[in-house]
């Protein structure tokens, strides 16, 4: 067989078997801020998996957002409540493992009616991705396909995206920014 | 503040964060070409000021980046990015239709899409900064109640 196909399997079943150890590690331990690592730990083997399926942009913004700039924001907000989770009570938690089951249940037969993975017959191959691949170096002129998708023939979604992350910052602004304005007084110049 | 002490960190940080911020700035300008774009430059932009700010404290980050550069940066963004688009219109074409910016459609394109990606790394550089500073000033001020003065003079104010 090809040797090739053999270490992607591995590595893709490898990282795979890693991400579900940190999720179980993730729901036992309740030292929230071994938690806030080891969810980088988890966004880092994503974005491992994102560079096994191909996808180096999308894994590029993993590695940068998922386990670089959240767990710094983890850490600054446990900074700012405790690092200890409380125990829940039993009867909770049998709640949420029914809840967790039943969820579970409901994705695995959603992924029945999914296309097989690699499936040249996949409607996602078949519909707009074609057009992308044949006619972008002729249209939009650019090597990076994804680019020319993202800011080209998408870049009202991408201008959608962007204005998010202008709400995102300016609505916490707006909420915990100034909060330490009204005892200081003095500090009313500043700063704008 | 609690880092003042820590040699090798602040070494090493000083060391790295200049090829932070020429990566971040590779990734930017080369992003039509490989991977990356605005959204990626502009994280790893934002995470050397970050570092820089959680080995040499917020007040120093303040100094090296105002709060008023920031907010600016963030809304400069999504206008550098919404004005292609107007751009776009009033050169005729529709709203975000690059091919007009230039006579060959081809360059039209490049210029636009060079420009919004731009924009996105302004916004997501200036959105992070912004985020974990309103963060970290909350815990500078609630971990270390006596020096709020210092705090809210110097980094608690964004």
């Amino acid at each position: 067989m090809n040797i090739e196909i053999i270490t992607s399997d591995l590595l893709n079943v490898a990282t795979l078997v890693i991400m579900g150890i940190t999720g179980l590690a993730i729901a036992r331990i309740r030292n929230l801020f071994a938690v806030v690592m080891l969810s980088g730990i988890y966004s880092l083997m994503g974005a491992t998996l994102y560079v096994i399926l191909d996808a180096v942009d999308v894994a590029f913004t993993e590695a940068a957002v998922g386990a670089g700039a959240s767990t710094v924001l983890m850490i600054g907000t446990l900074a700012l409540t405790s690092d200890r989770e409380k125990a829940t009570p039993n009867t909770r938690a049998i709640k949420g493992l029914f809840v967790c089951t039943l969820i579970f249940a409901a994705l695995v037969y959603g992924s029945v009616d999914m296309p097989l993975y690699g499936d040249p017959a996949a409607p996602i191959h078949n519909h707009v991705a074609p057009r992308y691949l044949g006619e972008s170096m002729g249209e939009i002129g650019l090597p990076n396909v994804v680019t020319s998708v993202l800011a080209s023939y998408r870049g009202y979604d991408t201008m959608g995206e962007t204005f998010v992350i202008f709400t995102a910052a300016v609505g916490v602004l707006t909420l915990i920014g100034r909060a330490r304005r009204k005892k200081g007084g003095k500090d009313g110049g500043r700063g704008s | 503040m609690m880092m003042r002490r820590k040699m090798v960190l602040r070494v090493v940080s000083k060391l790295l964060i200049p090829f932070i911020l020429l990566f971040a700035l590779y990734v930017q300008w080369h992003g039509d070409f490989g991977p990356g774009g605005g959204f990626q430059a502009g994280v790893i932009f934002a995470s050397a000021f970050v570092l820089y700010g959680l080995i040499y404290g917020l007040g120093t980050l303040r100094e090296a980046l105002p709060s008023w550069v920031t907010r600016l940066v963030l809304s400069l963004g999504v206008l550098l990015y919404s004005g292609v688009g107007v751009v776009c219109l009033l050169l005729g074409g529709n709203f975000l239709d690059y091919d007009v910016l230039a006579h060959d459609p081809l360059h039209g394109q490049h210029y636009g899409i060079v420009l919004v990606e731009f924009g996105v790394g302004l916004t997501v550089f200036a959105g992070i900064i912004t985020i974990f500073c309103a963060f970290a000033g909350r815990a500078a001020a609630d971990v270390n109640p006596t020096d709020e003065e210092q705090v809210t003079g110097g980094a608690g104010d964004d």
